[in-house]
């Protein structure tokens, strides 16, 4: 067990855990966020993706002693009020089914369109090849990502 | 057809809200709402207000907010938004003021009038409560205007109700929220009035879901976000064969981690209880297990396919009967057959499943995505030894389910209590899996072989269809075996033996095969294989038959099938067939709904490529078309990743996939164009959950065979 500050979503905060706890479970059970999911524990899935230091990762996979001081970003903390131009698509296009993806499918599209303002569909492809979707709801993932890019 | 009542009587409302003649329930919510119980709007949340209850189903603030209570799962389906507009209408209320909730678990009041218990399944949320949120909506609607009129002292005929607002000539109107509470006291007259379809505002348009801006912003609340004070994280490790049973256990280690609180073994296995579910996964890691495997299931898969291969040769009962198949085939010129072997799948809800239990005083509220409310509820009191009444269901979303949270004997909420059970501490405890315990659970599409032989006539048309099958039953040894009949279970069957292609000499068997592997319903059931198989077999006769395969399903097609409908729609929407790859076209009827797709690939440096999928569906009135369309490109998707890449197999007994890594499921750069066509209609309206899923993989299979010349019968799958 060890002493960890993490600054998430802009706010300095105190954790004492084990070295090897992922990102994801500290930001769940320590944190209280649980918009962040847990899918598959192993990288594969994206359901966990949140922003370190600007960048697309699966938190399942950072232990919490790996962060370095480097500021976290989750789904609460995107923008203010859920009304990031993907939130606000993703709502207007009634892109969620049930919904458990969707928190890591932003996070990932977000970091996309912050180094890719207007990406084709093969740069949405492979930035978006590592979140799955069981529900199926690809068409519209795509759509939103190409609608929030036209509104920014 | 739609069985539309412009009038109903008082007593048939009452009836079918399960209310006395006492009357109305009045009453009021004290303290806000905690999580589970957030109503969900696409409004901000406005603070908690007086509620009253006009009946089960519609509650009405002081702050004008409608909430629409759901007696149904939302996993995805979108039902929760449907249902509600469905209210709204009746009501006359503007859409802005509108929001849900869940229903509690009560049989009395909110079964599925369809199912005859509390449960969501077959497709049948909107089917099994248009008429009951019709009736609650213009009752609800009807209690208003009787409270606009005492308190105006006016005639009821003279108040007017729209979007939100009641009104009268004199120029006298309000909200919904003022009038609340007089509603509540007046008496239902003696008829009311349903309205002409032809007068819906809300009712067809595409609504934006409820549940939107809560599930892109991560409030939307699951099992495994529910948290109470002093809750403890229990992970479960499980046997390596089905039917195997503990038989020595080490937990010396994974006790003397620290934050392990407590080990217990349960009927399923061995629960670690612990502060947190990193800690519990940990313990997990060091448990040392010895297994008794006498009773175990130990055949892998290639020995299930070698032992169903040899029964498939003998003949089962019978499901469908019509004419001689047999004879006729006998005697026929050019018979065609094909043999299909279909794998075990697994749903793989995105959200591992999971369930909160807070047993104390002999009472229990559980936390999670509820599917078969009635169900769970008697299996948690009898592995509680409480009572059902003293069950509380508290429903939260379901993070997908696809058939999965549906079980008959209620799996892993039974597992969850089993543990609160054996706990020696009293804490509130949330069992969560990890996708191990996911793919590893059972509870799989059963796996399953086929031999069809068919024939056609010197004019072209077939004359007969001789279809059996090799399936497990899981209605078998289940609460709803009643349900299996002479030897078939029509789940097993459905989609071929009640076909309604006209073929005169039409016999289908199905044997019940018997294996230790735990199985259920994958969404769309049976139709999962039987639309595979008769949608091919049926393009394999029109090829021998040389003709085209639409004009060769018409033909086979009653005059007044609805299937014909979305057929011709989907190819005409379709346009001209791609250039040098392949079309294929499947039409299947599923759960009431009729849905017919057409695949084109098209060639791709020399391997075929999934250009687009054209579909049409004819689901009855269209609550809200984008909702149809969304279900529509779920289950297309869904169909997909099993055709191409799905497979639970098994080694000595054991399943061989873990993780997204082995179970390969559909990522985004695979997802097809998809185009949504709606037929017209004025039926009742029915469901568009599951039925969106069968016609895929055998259209995609046709396209294959035209592109190619290679007829597929093994799933899943490769394109190149
Ligand atoms: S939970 Fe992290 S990628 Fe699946
Ligand atoms: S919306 Fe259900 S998994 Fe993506």
């Amino acid at each position: 067990m060890s002493k960890f500050t993490i600054t998430v979503n802009g706010q300095p905060r105190e954790v004492e855990a084990d070295d090897d706890k992922p990102l994801l479970w500290v930001l769940r059970e320590d944190f209280g966020l649980t918009g962040t999911k847990f899918g598959c524990g192993a990288s594969l899935c994206g359901a966990c993706t949140v922003h370190l230091d600007g960048q697309a990762v699966r938190s399942c996979s950072v232990p919490v002693s790996a962060l370095n001081g480097k500021p976290v970003v989750t789904i609460e903390g995107l923008a203010q009020d859920g009304q990031h131009p993907l939130q606000k698509a993703w709502a207007e296009l009634s892109v969620p089914q049930c919904g458990y993806c969707q928190s890591g499918q932003i996070m990932s599209a977000a970091a996309l369109l912050a180094k890719t303002p207007q990406p084709s569909d093969e740069q949405i492809n492979q930035a978006m090849s590592g979140n799955i979707c069981r529900c199926g709801s690809y068409p519209r993932i795509r759509a939103a990502i190409h609608k929030a890019a036209g509104s920014s | 057809m739609l069985k539309f009542l412009p009038q109903t009587s008082r007593r048939d409302f009452l009836k079918v809200l399960g209310l006395g003649a006492a009357g109305l329930v009045v009453g009021c919510t004290g303290s806000p709402p905690a999580s589970p119980g957030t109503p969900v709007s696409s409004a901000t949340p406005s603070p908690a207000a007086q509620l009253e209850e006009l009946n089960h189903f519609v509650k009405i603030g002081a702050d004008d907010r409608v909430t629409v209570v759901v007696k149904h799962s939302e996993f995805g389906q979108g039902s929760s938004t449907g249902l509600t507009a469905i209210v709204a209408e009746e009501l006359d209320a503007d859409w802005s003021q509108m929001a849900w909730e869940f229903a509690p678990a009560d049989n009395k009041k909110y079964a599925n009038t369809l199912m005859g218990i509390q449960g969501t399944g077959g497709s049948s949320a909107i089917a099994n409560s248009w008429q009951e949120l019709r009736l609650s909506g213009a009752g609800a609607r009807a209690l208003l205007v009787a409270a606009a009129a005492a308190e105006w002292k006016v005639p009821v005929s003279e108040i007017e109700v729209s979007k939100g607002t009641i009104s009268h000539k004199s120029g006298k109107s309000s909200g919904f929220g003022a009038l609340a509470a007089a509603a509540a006291r007046q008496k239902l007259p003696e008829k009311v009035l349903l309205k002409d379809p032809s007068k819906f505002t809300l009712i067809g348009q595409p609504l934006p879901r409820l549940d939107g801006a809560v599930k892109t912003n991560g409030q939307a609340q699951f099992a495994i976000d529910q948290s109470l004070p002093g809750m403890r994280i229990a992970v479960m490790l499980r046997p390596p064969k089905f039917g195997a049973k503990l038989k020595k256990l080490d937990d010396a280690a994974a006790k003397a981690v620290s934050g392990v609180f407590e080990i217990v073994t349960v009927a399923r296995g061995v629960a670690v209880i612990a502060k947190d579910f990193w800690t519990a996964q940990k313990a997990k890691r060091l448990l040392q297990a010895e297994w008794d495997f006498t009773k175990a299931e130990k055949r892998g898969s290639a020995e299930l396919f070698r032992d169903y291969k040899k029964q498939l040769k003998t003949p089962g009962p019978v499901a469908r009967n019509d004419g001689k198949a047999e004879a006729t085939l006998a005697g026929a010129a050019h018979p065609v057959e094909l043999e299909y072997e279909f794998p075990y799948l697994a749903h793989a809800p995105m959200e591992p499943l999971g369930c909160l239990v807070d047993f104390k005083n002999g009472e229990v509220d559980l936390y999670y995505g509820a599917q078969l409310q009635t169900v769970d509820q008697a299996s948690a009191a009898a592995t509680l030894g409480i009572s059902q009444e003293k069950v509380r269901i508290n429903s939260v979303f379901g993070g997908g389910s696809f058939g999965r949270r549906a079980t008959p004997d209620s799996d892993y909420v039974v597992e969850a209590c089993s543990i609160a059970k054996a706990a020696k501490e009293k804490t509130p405890i949330k069992l969560i899996w990890d996708r191990t315990d996911d793919l590893h659970g059972g509870r799989y599409r059963p796996m399953s072989v086929h031999r069809v032989r068919g024939a056609v006539g010197a004019d072209g048309k077939p004359t007969a269809f001789f279809h059996r099958m090799v399936v497990q039953s899981f209605l078998a040894d289940s609460p709803f075996a009643m349900m299996i009949k002479d030897g078939v279970d029509a789940t097993s069957v459905e989609g071929s033996a009640n076909s309604d292609y006209q073929i005169p000499n039409f016999r289908v068997e199905v044997h019940m095969a018997r294996v230790g592997i735990p199985t259920l319903w994958w969404r769309s059931v049976g139709h999962t294989y039987n639309a595979f198989v008769m949608e091919t077999f049926v393009d394999a006769l029109a090829h021998a038959a040389r003709q085209d395969p639409v004009k060769f399903r018409l033909a086979m097609l009653p005059k007044r099938s609805r299937r014909r409908g979305v057929l011709e729609l989907a190819v005409e929407k379709a346009g001209k067939p791609p250039q040098g790859g392949g079309r294929g076209v499947a039409v299947h009827e599923s759960f009431g709904s009729f849905v017919a797709q057409v695949v084109d690939l098209e060639m791709k440096g020399g391997k075929p490529s999934l250009l687009k999928v054209v579909c049409a569906v004819d689901c009855g009135i269209v609550i809200n078309p984008d909702q149809v369309k969304s279900q529509m490109e779920s289950g297309i998707n869904y169909a997909l990743s099993a055709a191409l890449g799905e497979a639970i197999t098994l080694k000595d007994g054991e399943v061989e996939q873990s993780n997204f890594d082995a179970y390969k499921v559909l990522r985004l750069p695979a997802a097809p164009p998809i185009e949504v066509f709606i037929v017209e209609s004025n039926a009742a309206p029915t469901g568009t959950g599951e039925p969106g899923v069968p016609p895929l993989a055998p259209a995609l299979a046709n396209a294959l065979f035209a592109a190619t010349g290679k007829r597929i019968t093994r799933l899943p799958f490769t394109l190149g």
